[in-house]
């Protein structure tokens, strides 16, 4: 009881603890996490948010892309010098992971829509699968990627300010990914007929647009999207069977918090999330911190329970 | 060439048929008197797979050894493995399992305190015995097991008294939000009033976490002289490769971990944590012919990239001064191996090793290193001898002492 007393009494920053340095890094570190949210909730805002698939293996198909890039890392490092075998990575982790969504689509998904319940039964059993498939392959034991020497380091700004390399890095591949994203699914024919699918299936259907290959290509996006994702976060965290478990509740948080059914509703969600994190973990603890967003999203939803963003569509209400 | 699919039918059925006599009796054949059976229980599925795998395979490496020399007691020992899958319930009944389905003499496993505390009532209630090989926070003496990892005095408290000598006084602790974390820096934030030092923050995240940037830009405004970390699993990789991008590097703050091993370090990166300190009772680099034959025949086992370390040899030889019980003993009997045990010494990798006759706890060199480039340990200090266990240290139990496993009495 001392202890805990003593610690609430003394040691809490307050806000004149903030200094112009901490408050500055507190700001970069809301950009930072908000990109990281952003990398790993996109790929899940498309499959749960446009096809309305709860697919709990989505942080799988992050390890996936982990994994990618950590083979990439073993085979390319000395072949190709200078670190370039990590853009080689970042490409063939969402190659490698839409081919294996598009696959898990063909042979599973496609068996479970508009069946919400047994889609978090069937891929909540495909995470396992895949986590267990990893270790036999892998080993059990976390892997190592090498950070490329031109993400490490920082840019330092002032006297204690270092803005990370590898950050710098991820929001950049952040912003690219939802601006790729963004004109795929308004500028291409492609990305149009998943939106119309998407809208209202049978219209689309009705108007000659092949909603089963849509719906095949849409996942294969969302999963290549998390492949991604999981090429990126190698740079800032573990890469195992269990990386994808490290991620999938920040996800779904995410989606639901920024509005089921759109990107920007992914993006709202992120930034909101990212904001929020950084400031009460600092003036509380990091699990006081995490609480506190819990809370404050429950709240939240209890108020916008569809979310930040509204997308009002057919396939929303319920028709698939 | 198609087979009519009645014949088919047929052939398969009497295939089952045939199988089935052999199913039903391969259970009690030639079970009693001329082999000893030993339980191996660790996670070998879900998140702690990471560290339990490991140990499992250094467990198995070592009957294996006792099996080629002749077996104990002119028997084979047969190990029966179970996955405790991370899942502490399942820990439980798999334990008892063994004990009551398989009737093995021993069990060697767990590795979290929370599996460790979610299978001490099933020893304890069938009066059974477990080889526990982790270090852990103390405040523990069960009958029913051997603790063969370090306790509270033989990590945490020599490593916080050498930082106080070498690195500074004020302690920045941080760990993950769970019981041996927090356990473990009550006892240090007790040790640091009482020697001199100061806490300037005390910071717990989530298992699993992932974002340490916020907890950095903390630590860059406390400006400790030393970290002192429990942060466990895969919670290690992010802190320290994000420690390192943020600027913060040994020379500036040295980090002093106490569940990081060489095994965690292949996936943290030696680079990112190259300089950087541990405490442990082993080190892979340790330099003697013992350890570098366990090394070698490890490696022989399980493939050259693996490694070994502390919790890895505390598992390897359990197995032998349980045997060194059964030979003294002159039975397997779990009873009579239990008093046998009293006193028990081996010559492990990291030196001599002895359970303490009072508290059930090993005596062990405590050592400490730091990360060098390699993904190796430098050792920078050791106590050169074997330290006497103490599960209940004085500070933090000043009136209360183990008399004997699993009674209290006054310290004396």
């Amino acid at each position: 009881m001392r202890g805990l007393r003593s610690r609430c009494l003394t040691n809490l920053p307050t806000w004149s603890d903030m200094s112009l340095t901490t408050t500055a890094m507190q700001i970069f570190n809301s950009l930072s996490i908000s990109s990281v949210l952003l990398m790993v909730a996109l790929g899940l805002s498309i499959t749960f948010g446009i096809m309305r698939v709860i697919n709990f293996a989505h942080g799988e198909f992050v390890m996936i892309g982990a994994y990618v890039t950590f083979l990439t890392d073993r085979l390319l490092y000395d072949a190709l010098g200078g670190g370039t075998w990590f853009l080689v990575a970042l490409l063939a982790a969402f190659v490698v992971t839409a081919a294996i969504g598009y696959l898990t689509e063909r042979s599973l998904i496609r068996f479970l829509y508009g069946r919400p319940f047994e889609s978090i039964l069937a891929t909540w059993g495909l995470s396992l699968v895949l986590q267990q498939l990893a270790r036999n392959i892998f080993g059990a034991s976390n892997v190592e990627v090498r950070t490329p020497a031109w993400l490490q380091g920082g840019l330092a700004l002032a006297d204690g300010i270092q803005l990370p390399a590898n950050r710098l890095f991820i929001i950049a591949v952040a912003v690219l990914c939802v601006w790729g994203t963004y004109l795929f699914l308004n500028r291409t024919g492609a990305g149009r007929s998943m939106r119309a699918v998407m809208q209202n299936r049978s219209m689309a259907g009705a108007m000659g647009i092949n909603t089963a290959a849509v719906d095949a290509r849409t996942f294969a996006l969302g999963s290549g999207l998390a492949g991604v994702a999981g090429c990126v976060v190698s740079l800032l965290g573990s890469v195992g069977p269990a990386t994808g478990q490290n991620w999938i509740i920040d996800s779904f948080m995410v989606v639901v918090l920024g509005g089921v059914g759109s990107i920007a509703g992914a993006v709202a969600g992120a930034v909101l999330i990212g904001a929020a994190s950084p400031l009460f973990e600092f003036i509380t603890t990091s699990s006081m911190g995490k609480v506190i967003i819990f809370a404050l999203i429950v709240v939240f939803l209890q108020f916008r329970p569809a979310g930040f963003l509204v997308q009002r569509t057919r396939a929303l209400e319920g028709q698939h | 060439m198609r087979f009519p699919r009645a014949l088919l039918k047929a052939l398969l059925i009497t295939g089952f048929a045939l199988l089935l006599p052999f199913a039903a009796f391969a259970g009690g054949e030639g079970e009693e008197g001329d082999v000893i059976k030993v339980g191996v229980l660790h996670s070998l599925s879900g998140t702690m797979s990471i560290s339990e795998v490991a140990v499992k395979d250094a467990t198995i490496l070592a009957i294996n050894e006792i099996n080629a020399a002749g077996g104990l007691l002119g028997k084979q020992i047969v190990p029966i493995i179970e996955d405790g899958a991370s899942d502490w319930p399942t820990f439980a009944e798999k334990a008892r399992k063994l004990i009551e389905r398989d009737e093995v003499e021993v069990v060697f496993g767990c590795w979290t305190s929370a599996s460790r505390k979610a299978v001490l009532p099933v020893f304890e209630g069938l009066d059974h015995l477990l080889f526990y090989p982790v270090q852990y926070e103390g405040l523990e003496a069960s009958k029913n097991i051997i603790y063969t990892g370090a306790a509270p005095n033989q990590q945490i408290m020599p490593a916080v008294s050498w930082l106080l000598q070498e690195k500074g006084k004020n302690f920045f602790l941080l760990g993950s939000d769970y019981v041996f974390p927090r356990t473990a820096n009550k006892i240090i934030k007790i040790q640091l009033e009482a020697e001199g030092g100061n806490t300037v923050a005390e910071e717990y995240t989530p298992l699993g976490h992932t974002e340490y940037a916020t907890v950095i830009t903390k630590i860059k405004a406390a400006a400790p002289d030393v970290i002192f970390n429990t942060l466990n699993g895969d919670s290690n990789v992010a802190f320290f490769k994000q420690l390192k991008a943020a600027g913060i590097g040994p020379d500036d703050i040295p980090v002093m971990s106490v569940s990081v091993a060489e095994e965690e370090i292949k996936g943290i990166g030696a680079e990112n944590i190259a300089g950087h300190l541990a405490a442990w009772n082993y080190f892979q680099s340790m330099d003697s012919p013992k350890n570098a034959g366990f090394v070698e025949r490890y490696k022989a086992a399980y493939g050259d990239n693996r490694v070994t370390d502390d919790p890895i040899e505390a598992g390897y030889f359990g197995v032998y001064l349980w045997a060194e019980a059964v030979v003294k003993a002159g039975t397997a009997d779990t009873a009579e191996v239990r008093m046998a045990l009293r006193g028990v010494e081996y010559e492990a990798p990291e030196g001599m090793v002895k359970i303490d006759p009072v508290n059930n706890h090993t005596w062990k060199i405590v050592q400490i290193g730091a990360a060098n480039a390699e993904g190796q340990f430098d050792i920078l200090w050791s106590t050169g001898e074997p330290v006497r266990p103490d599960p209940f240290p004085a500070l933090i139990s000043p009136d209360e002492d183990v008399i004997e496993p699993g009674v209290m009495g006054p310290r004396s």
